[in-house]
């Protein structure tokens, strides 16, 4: 097949789930890539498997405008007959997919956790209790890809650049970006990952996740419930409408294990749960549970380590 | 540009699913999820008829218009967002096989159609359905429409023929301003869904609901997609135990390798 990746670069290179697309578009065909901007194009052309990179320098296309992209996608895809649209399943690939689905009258598939063949793909439904395999009918094939379902795609391509046009929609304009600032590793990316729930008792405690995040290496995550009281910003969150992550280390801390943050971490290699309830669902699921309080295990954790 | 100076008229349109109840876990039984179970409203169309109710009160739009496709028993979940404040509903019904076949694209479709008659100016939906979890309809729609659509709203603001939508993206957020109509998909953190009184559950079952069959809409509801199978995840091997912290250290450095 024909395969076209919508991709996402930004200051810190070609993002983690852009790099796991290429590696699900790799089991599809022939792989040419979009991005928005020469600075996104020149990162996209080093990944291993890409022949070539297309990009817009159009202003309507910055800040991943979905409807100005989703256009620019449907008109490429027409004119050089792709097989596949694959983008990231990040806000942006979210964005974007069911709207080039729907003007191409194709139906699209959303996190993509497995390539069947070239019509066939797996996903997960029901917040992860269900796994579903899908045969896709429509002719072209549109697909976000779930980043923790496959290995990130290696640097060290040349792949050539060419612009091409995009255009206004008029339907939509930009006004602000607020971006969470931020020294802790990439919560999709990170080989360790640390995360609290309500069990830490108050946001003053949130101070123990870090301190053991610190020094782990690891990115901080954290449940709906301590996103909905406001402790952290949306961005940490970790489960079935949050982030999907499967780190080599999966800290789990003062955590309960509701069905739609088990779904986000499940996949990790090691799960350590700390936790005073030894009925507390994620003591089922973790590898080590450590039937201690967060706020006396954690200090004692980062300071042993 | 043209611009509405006046303030007129507006409508806002909910989408509402009846979905396996969001506390329960959904289990797989001879390839098939087991649906006999307790249901209730998607939570994500939760938040968003609370936003098109909220949008009511401060006076911004003047009717709140709930629509479900689903069988009888889906008109449950139609009582319900107007026992929370939808003026009135559309049911487009369906035998169950059908709404379980439906797509997302033959759903974007069902909106599109009833948007001739209905002339939404805003159309508030959840940003996914608990169940086949695709998060597809807001953009399809918008995308059917050929108007603006901001997608995982956490933050609303109608004023002046304009809605900024506020959006929960992967590393922080990001505001963006667009004319109406429009399709705004509901996030989590864009309010508290409020719980329906006794008397407004008793008022909601005297407002009006208009039935349609799919079958009158004209939607082409052949499928594009084929279910393969389903299956139960294999579960994850846990429940083991460390005493201490001691314990776990040397457990993650000798056993798990990951320290």
């Amino acid at each position: 097949g024909k395969v076209l990746v919508c991709a996402q670069a930004g200051p810190k290179g070609v993002t983690p789930s852009t790099l796991s697309t290429f590696t699900a578009a790799s089991k599809l065909g022939e792989i040419t890539a979009v991005v928005s901007g020469k600075a996104a194009a020149d990162a996209v052309a080093q990944v291993n498997g890409v022949t070539k990179v297309l990009y817009s320098e159009g202003a309507e296309v910055e800040h991943g405008l979905a409807e100005n992209f989703s256009n620019m996608v449907v008109d490429l895809t027409k004119a050089n007959g792709f097989t596949h649209v694959l983008a990231p399943s990040s806000a942006f690939g979210k964005s974007i997919a069911p709207r080039i689905g729907a003007l191409l009258d194709a139906q699209p598939l959303s996190d993509v956790s497995d390539v069947l063949s070239e019509d066939s793909f797996e996903r997960a439904t029901y917040a992860g209790n269900a796994v579903t395999n899908v045969k896709v009918l429509s002719s072209v094939k549109v697909l976000t890809i779930r980043g923790a379902s496959f290995d990130k795609a290696a640097l060290g391509g040349a792949a050539e650049t060419e612009t091409v046009a995009s255009a206004e929609s008029g339907l939509t304009k930009w006004v602000s970006d607020e971006v969470s600032s931020s020294d802790k590793p990439d919560l999709q990316s990170a080989d360790r990952v640390v995360s609290g729930g309500k069990g830490l008792k108050d946001p003053a405690n949130w101070h123990l996740v870090e301190g053991l995040a610190d020094k782990l290496g690891a990115a901080v995550g954290a449940t709906r419930a301590v996103v909905d009281a406001g402790w952290v910003p949306s961005e940490l969150q970790v489960g079935q409408t949050g982030k999907i992550v499967a780190p080599q280390l999966y800290v789990a801390a003062g955590i309960s294990g509701a069905i739609q943050h088990v779904t986000g971490m499940k996949d990790s290699k090691t799960i350590v749960a700390i936790n005073t309830d030894p009925d507390a669902p994620i003591m089922a699921l973790a590898d080590y549970g450590l039937l201690q309080d967060a706020l006396t295990a954690l200090p004692e954790l980062t300071e042993k380590i | 540009m043209l611009r509405r100076t006046v303030a007129t008229q507006l409508r806002a349109v909910v989408g509402v699913k009846n979905c396996i109840d969001y506390k329960l876990k959904a289990k797989v039984k001879d390839g098939k999820v087991q649906k006999d179970v307790k249901h209730s409203m998607n939570p994500f169309d939760e938040i968003a008829v609370e936003a098109a109710v909220q949008l009511k009160e401060k006076g911004v739009v003047t009717e709140v218009v709930a629509v479900t496709i689903g069988n009888e028993k889906a008109k449950d979940v139609l009582r319900v967002a107007m026992a929370t404040g939808a003026d009135r509903a559309v049911h487009v019904t369906a035998d169950q096989a059908t709404v379980d076949n439906l797509e997302t694209l033959q759903v974007a479709k069902v909106f599109a159609k009833l948007h001739e008659e209905l002339q939404g100016d805003i159309y508030l939906l959840g940003k996914q359905a608990i169940d086949d979890d695709q998060c597809h309809v807001p953009q399809m729609l918008s995308a059917l429409l050929n108007v603006p659509q901001g997608t995982f709203a956490a933050d609303l603001e109608v004023a002046d023929g304009k809605v900024k939508v506020t959006r929960e993206v992967d590393d922080g957020l990001q505001t963006l301003e667009m004319s109406l109509p429009a399709v705004v998909s509901c996030d989590l953190r864009l309010n508290t869904p409020r719980f329906p009184t006794l008397p407004n559950i008793m008022k909601a079952k005297k407002k009006p609901v208009d039935t349609k069959a799919l079958a009158d809409l004209g939607i082409d509801v052949t499928p594009q997609t084929e279910t393969l199978s389903v299956a139960q995840p294999v579960e994850r091997q846990g429940g083991g135990k460390v005493a201490d912290v001691d314990e776990l250290i040397s457990k993650l450095k000798n056993e798990a390798k990951c320290l």
